[in-house]
């Protein structure tokens, strides 16, 4: 007791401040050293036991890897992201309007919710030469593929969205005499958009993959194809450097989706 | 109570004096082979403040539904200043509370008060222009200050209140109020009943209000419409007469009390 009424406020003031640093730095500092510590584990395990590099690469390999081949990497990265970006907005808006007709109509939606639901259950690799067949080697198949890998869920989600108006506001919205597209415009759109993010984060993450799909199935240009070339010259430390690229376009592609939706859903 | 009724006639200028607020003659409703509300007579004077007790099941809530042109009624007629329900409400004449304030989260406070300006235009509903604008109702209400904060950064009480703001935006003649401070705590609700009575008599309005205390219904009510259950059938209206500009002190008068245990009594029965 007596030892708290002798510090002083600006002392207790800035003690708190540190200890709130000293989380911040913990809070960073943990998942990095746990990342780092696990490369370390595998350079040292990779070099200990002599691994071939061609079966493991070591970290510091694939970092040079990288490094001189950067501009290959990034030239083929270019078309990978166009096919991602592409396909997650033609997906998640084919989305988005079928399920606005789906919660305008119950007609449309007991017709066509089952043929969503079936296609949702082909698996895509079965699908992918499929589309590669149809649309040929270029990128429309590829846009496709992330289109279709990114429509179910958001489909799922946002007519979920449109329907969690609670039965009050509609209640409200009749005494208020609104239209239905006020109700839709003034409700059901922004009361779906929390709904809607969700959907968008599990989409920009898989639309990036869609793509890298229909890359492997015929394509000379892309992540995808890179990685098939260098699976088969057993060119590992390449393998990995290319990995590292798609998990990074990603991961970009997860942020900003999570930046728009800070923005937009301030509620 | 004359002086209310009088505040009305010159504010609204629009129902002639003598126009019952809403009239039931006959009225039912029935949800299937449920009978919700049974053969219902009543007669809502302009200006007064009704307060609505029942035991549960009775068709308090079911009654404000008919009259707001929520649910048809079985049976019977409902009209609201001589119009029918729908015309009434194309015409804004009445306007809801909830019992769940039922703001829109993504709304600031006064954005959800201007909420009823925005929609129902195109429907052949004129909108009366409010005499008061979104934010001198915000301040009637006591929230002055806060017009810019989302409904998750309010407390209950301050989410209602915007809500009362929001039903009074279109001068609404008829008020009805389905247990608005139901979900507050007793300090809340005792404030917000002063605040409401304030506003009663400021604009004039004739309010029917649904509750389940029996204390509220006493000290906000000139008259207690009670209702029996099952099926929900007209048991009473209760004057209470106690004086119109109430205190929270009223609630510890002995008058106040007896009002009180009587229409206890009565509900045992109900």
């Amino acid at each position: 007791m007596t030892v708290v009424e002798n510090t002083s406020a600006p002392d207790l003031e800035a003690e708190l401040r540190m200890a709130a640093r000293r989380h911040k730095i913990m809070s960073g500092a943990l998942p990095l050293g746990c990342a780092a510590g696990l490369i370390a584990i595998w350079q040292i395990g990779v070099k200990a036991f002599g691994v071939p590099t061609y079966i493991a690469p070591a970290p510091s390999d694939v970092a040079v890897t990288f490094l001189d081949k950067f501009p290959l990497l990034m030239q083929n990265l270019w078309p990978t992201l166009f096919e991602s970006v592409a396909g997650f907005a033609v997906g998640n808006i084919a989305a988005i309007l079928i399920a606005i007709a789906f919660v305008h109509s119950r007609h449309v939606e007991r017709a066509f919710f089952p043929i969503a639901v079936f296609v949702n259950t082909i698996p895509i690799l079965a699908i992918a030469p499929i589309l590669v067949l149809i649309f040929g080697p270029g990128l429309t198949a590829k846009v496709v593929i992330a289109a279709l890998i990114c429509f179910f869920p958001t489909l799922v989600n946002m007519v979920r969205g449109l329907q969690a108006v609670s039965p009050q506001a509609l209640e409200l919205a009749k005494i208020l005499s609104a239209s239905k597209s006020e109700v839709f415009w003034k409700m059901r759109l922004p009361s779906s958009l929390p709904f809607l993010f969700s959907a968008l984060k599990i989409s920009a993450t898989t639309s990036v993959i869609g793509a890298i799909v229909g890359e492997w199935v015929g394509a000379d240009i892309g992540l995808g194809a890179l990685i098939i070339e260098a699976t088969f010259n057993f060119n590992s430390p390449l393998l990995y450097a290319t990995v590292f690229m798609s998990s990074g376009l990603s991961v970009m592609m997860f942020t900003l989706v999570t930046l728009a939706e800070r923005w937009t859903v301030r509620w | 109570m004359l002086a209310a009724t009088e505040t009305i006639a010159n504010n609204a200028g629009g129902p002639p004096k003598g126009v019952p607020a809403a009239s039931l003659r006959n009225a039912s409703v029935r949800f299937g082979t449920f009978t919700a509300i049974d053969r219902l007579e009543l007669e809502l004077e302009a200006g007064s403040f009704y307060t609505i007790l029942g035991p549960s099941g009775c068709g308090k809530s079911t009654l404000l539904r008919l009259v707001s042109d929520l649910i048809p009624a079985a049976t019977g007629e409902v009209s609201i200043f001589g119009k029918t329900t729908e015309e009434a409400r194309l015409a804004r004449e009445f306007a809801f509370v909830f019992q769940d304030a039922t703001l829109l989260p993504w709304r600031s406070a006064l954005k959800n008060v201007e909420l009823p300006l925005e929609i129902g235009r195109n429907r052949g509903s004129d909108i009366p222009a409010g005499t008061r604008s979104p934010r001198e109702l915000l301040e009637l209400v006591g929230l002055k200050g806060r017009e810019d904060a989302l409904p998750h950064e309010m407390s209950g009480g301050m989410r209602q209140r915007v809500a009362i703001a929001r039903a009074l935006v279109c001068q609404p003649k008829l008020l009805l109020m389905d247990e608005p401070f139901g979900a507050l705590d007793e300090m809340t609700r005792d404030r917000l009943n002063l605040q409401l009575l304030d506003i009663w008599r400021e604009t004039g309005t004739t309010i029917l209000f649904v509750t389940h205390s029996i204390s509220e219904a006493v000290f906000l009510g000139q008259k207690v419409i009670m209702l029996e259950a099952n099926p929900g059938r007209l048991r009473e209206v209760v004057d209470i007469d106690l004086p119109d500009e109430r205190k929270t002190k009223l609630r510890d008068t002995s008058q106040f009390t007896q009002y009180c245990g009587y229409l206890r009594d009565l509900l045992e029965t109900c």
